[in-house]
């Protein structure tokens, strides 16, 4: 038999039983070998117990997006397998402690256990079960070593040199295993970072400038906000944990008014809270830069699941009209970028800025090279005595002021108003005011991220995408290997680019694909225009991501 | 700098003042100019932040600046100012609805921050803009444009739950006292921290029973021997529904300050709002 270059490794079991320092472990101790890797958790709402599965890949290839397919199952308790007897197939090695794995078919029954307290604690286990699988991939054993000790770090020297011994054992008997997999080393993944969703979120806001961030905790946002705390000092951020997401959110456009540039990360739930704040924003003309984590709704849903089901949630938010930009990142560089990007344009636009993501996206990590260039535009003005905040202008911006710096007064009003910033109920300046707040369209639109094509222009099918489920849709059309077959993806969802158009007229069948259960953003290009089909839709909304295998399939039925 | 301001450098000459002839609100924005004037404050130092209601359009009528936001969030909205830029003297000012109603969280939590901001609150003990409801300080049993029957609920008392709450100044004015009221405005801006200032504020259109005169007698000045920083004396005065005292009736000044404590400012004073800026 060939060896395989590539291994997918799903460990599954109760939450607090460790399967997230083995997927921190054993991803670092595959990149330090120079392995590509890719790691994404599902996790149920509860803290301890239930059942819970990260799925690691490691390759010699790049690998970005979840698979179904499972080469080795490490089960960490006794439902574990049960719970992912469907994705289970003949080529599925289930690997793990006896008592666990002995029923099965296709094992490997090992005393993890037992070999853990031979080194003096059975809590070593998964140290051994971390060399195990360092083993089968025949890892470097200093990367093992060295990141074993980093995790241990702030232990005991005795408790660090148990986890080493353990997982050393592990390794051998991995090895001794003589499995087929042979995964090729590369010195330029050794060099790379690991980055998650939520932290290249955190840092593109960073890059963007951030220095406030104001956010009520819900899963899955939680973590872009923790991200920013840590880093608080470091950047000089500001960081308040408001009581609820209304003050959240108010206390942003109030931070961008003094002069800060403020975001909040929330999730639908939160965020419908916030939606009374994006109207002040788009009334008062203060930007606001929100990070929205989706999770499956409505209302709780499925708290730490995902979904893509927010967009018309961001879209409507807030009555009355104005304008707003929405971003909708499909790989973690555009995370880093747009999420900078998202303070320039508020700060140019003086409008909310929306940053979508999913509980997928911020929970899915693989190896990245340095990330982006991005640099910080900052728009603000040094007033002088006349200052008007909304004076008219021919583009509908006028030149932001923040009080304290200026001779002038900065005089906001949520309140239909002046250019002074006046309550005004002429029916003349209402006018003028609505036209000037929608006139930043225009320049909006040649600002526009326009989407991506991949695969050949020659196509005849056109699969359309948004957000995070780009790199899972690129790899089932490498895998499909169509050349008629391409894809478009919008990192920018609103206002749909007008080049998009260009696109679709090209197209004999275009195919939407969304992970909710109406089509939210094919709705928005048929709103947008007239005369492209909209109709076929493949949506998934059970709160699990699309693997690669499910899309292949979805799209085979569709192109011929 | 002169030795002292003319309030009237605060005035916005053609105003649109829309209160009512008589109305209490009339008394407060000539008690803050006066206050500001006495603390000379310059106008872009100052931001006058408000939700909505009668009371909130206080800053559409003082030269100052201002963030006129949402019915309730005047208080998220003023200690995000204050984080930024804690040169700033920053003023939080709106009615009892806006304040104890609708944004009856941000009350609580405001006080438990304790950021350096005045929380100047306008009581009338009605919704004026929206046309006499009850609002939270409505005593129970008073007839309505919306409570036919009277109200049904006890009334929320702003001075006991700032006290329980530890605040860190807390007072009670009536607007037809004009020094009284300068003098509590003025040692509320002074003071290092959250300062709660109750305005007691006839509101001669919706409200017949809390007139000027139900002011005039049913109110009592503390007297100098009066100490606030007894927390029980003060919790004592606080719930004494028979008069309502007036000045001030809690201090606590070794509270921590919210904004100082953050990272930002651990080495670096500058605000946050002016770094990178050419100042
Ligand atoms: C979210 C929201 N709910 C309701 C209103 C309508 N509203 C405006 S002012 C007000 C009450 C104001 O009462 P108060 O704060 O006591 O101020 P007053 O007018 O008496 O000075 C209400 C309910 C609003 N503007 N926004
Ligand atoms: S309605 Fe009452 S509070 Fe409002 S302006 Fe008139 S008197 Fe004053």
């Amino acid at each position: 038999m060939e060896k395989k270059s590539e291994i997918s490794i799903v460990l599954s079991g109760a939450a607090g039983q460790g399967i997230q320092a083995v997927e921190h472990i054993l991803t670092r101790v595959a990149k330090d070998s120079g392995f590509h890797v890719f790691a994404t958790k599902e996790y149920m709402s509860r803290v301890r117990g239930g059942n819970n599965s990260t799925e690691i890949r490691i390759s010699s290839q790049p690998v970005k997006a979840y698979v179904d397919r499972i080469d080795i199952l490490v089960p960490l308790n006794d439902n574990a397998i049960e719970r992912l007897r469907s994705r289970i197939t003949d080529e599925t090695l289930i690997l793990g402690e006896k008592r666990y794995v002995e029923k099965e078919k296709n094992s490997i029954g090992l005393m993890l256990e037992e070999i853990a307290e031979s080194f003096g604690n059975k809590i070593y286990e998964n140290s051994v079960a971390i060399g195990v699988l360092a083993g089968i991939i025949n890892a470097d054993e200093n990367a093992l070593v060295n990141n074993i000790r980093a995790y241990f770090l702030k232990k005991s020297e005795e408790v660090v040199k148990a986890n080493i011994n353990a997982a050393l054992k592990g390794y051998e008997i991995g090895k001794s295993l003589g499995l087929k997999f042979e995964i090729t080393p590369s010195e330029e993944v050794k060099k790379q970072y690991l980055l998650n969703g939520s932290e290249a979120v955190a840092k593109g806001a960073i890059a963007g400038g951030c220095n406030f961030i104001s956010s009520y905790p819900m899963s899955p946002a939680t973590t872009v906000f923790t991200e920013l705390s840590r880093l608080s000092r470091q950047h000089g951020i500001l960081v308040d944990q408001a009581e609820d997401e209304i003050a959240a959110a108010n206390m942003a456009i109030a931070a961008w008014y003094a002069g800060a540039r403020a975001m909040v990360s929330t999730s639908g739930g939160g965020f419908a809270l916030m939606t009374e704040a994006i109207s002040l924003s788009g009334m008062i003309e203060t930007p606001i830069v929100v990070h929205l984590g989706q999770r499956p709704g409505p209302a709780t849903g499925l708290p730490t699941r995902t979904e893509q089901g927010d967009l018309n949630l961001v879209l409507y938010a807030g009555h009355g009209d104005f304008p707003r930009i929405i971003y909708a990142p499909g790989n973690l560089c555009e995370a880093y970028e747009l999420g900078a990007r998202a303070f320039n344009m508020a700060d140019k636009y003086q409008v909310p800025v929306f940053v979508l993501t999913d509980q997928y996206f911020l929970d899915s990590f693989y190896n990245v090279d340095e990330m982006p260039q991005a640099k910080i535009e900052r728009y603000i003005i040094k007033t002088d005595e006349n200052y008007k905040r909304y004076a008219l202008t021919d583009d509908g911006i006028s030149p932001r002021g923040i009080p304290g710096y200026g001779k002038g007064l900065v005089r906001v009003d949520s309140d239909e108003h002046d250019e002074y910033g006046h309550i005004t109920e002429s029916a003349e300046v209402r006018r003028k005011m609505v036209e000037k707040r929608l006139k930043k369209m225009e320049k909006i639109l040649q600002d526009a991220v326009p989407p991506k094509l991949f695969g050949s222009e020659d196509y005849k099918y056109l699969i359309v995408t948004w957000g995070s489920t780009q790199l899972i849709v690129r790899e089932a059309l490498e895998r499909l290997g169509k050349k008629d077959v391409a894809m478009l993806h919008f990192s920018q969802v609103y206002p749909v680019p007008p080049i998009a158009e260009n696109y679709f007229k090209k197209a004999e069948k275009i195919i939407f694909l969304e992970q909710n259960a109406i089509g939210q953003f094919a709705n928005l290009i048929k709103l947008t225009f007239d005369g492209v089909d909209t109709r076929r839709r493949i949506l998934k909304y059970d709160g699990f991501p699309f693997s690669v295998e499910q899309v292949v399939e979805a799209i085979s039925k569709e192109v011929e | 700098m002169s030795s002292a301001f003319d309030p009237k450098i605060y005035d916005i000459p053609d105003a649109d003042i829309a209160w009512c002839p008589g109305c209490g609100n009339f008394g407060i924005i000539n008690e803050l100019k006066t206050a500001l004037a006495q603390l000379q404050l310059d106008p872009t130092q100052v931001v006058l932040v408000s939700g909505i209601g009668q009371a909130a359009k206080m800053p559409q009528y003082v030269k100052a600046n201002m963030f006129n936001g949402l019915h309730g969030r005047s208080l998220p909205a003023a200690v995000a100012i204050k984080m930024v830029n804690p040169n700033l003297v920053v003023i939080a000012e709106s009615g009892d609805g806006c304040t104890y109603g609708e944004g009856g969280n941000h009350f609580i939590h405001t006080i438990r921050k304790n950021p350096d901001i005045t929380n100047i609150v306008h009581d009338n003990q009605i919704y004026g803009l929206t046309k006499g409801q009850a609002s939270p300080t409505t005593a129970r049993g008073q007839v309505t444009t919306l409570q036919f029957d009277g109200v049904m609920v006890d009334p929320f008392n702003p001075i006991a739950v700032a006290v329980a709450l530890d605040a860190s100044f807390v007072a009670r004015s009536f607007s037809g006292n004009f020094q009284l009221t300068v003098e509590l405005i003025k040692m509320a801006i002074k003071h290092k921290g959250y300062a709660l200032i109750d305005i007691l504020q006839p509101c001669v259109t919706f409200n017949k029973v809390n007139t000027y005169q139900w002011y005039r007698e049913n109110t009592y000045l503390l007297p100098d021997s009066y100490d606030p920083t007894d927390r029980q004396a003060a919790f004592k005065i606080a719930t004494d529904n028979s008069k309502l005292a007036l000045g001030v009736i809690y201090v606590n000044p070794n509270k921590p300050v919210y904004e100082e404590q953050l990272a930002p400012y651990e080495n670096d004073k500058t605000p946050v709002a002016l770094r990178g800026l050419e100042v």
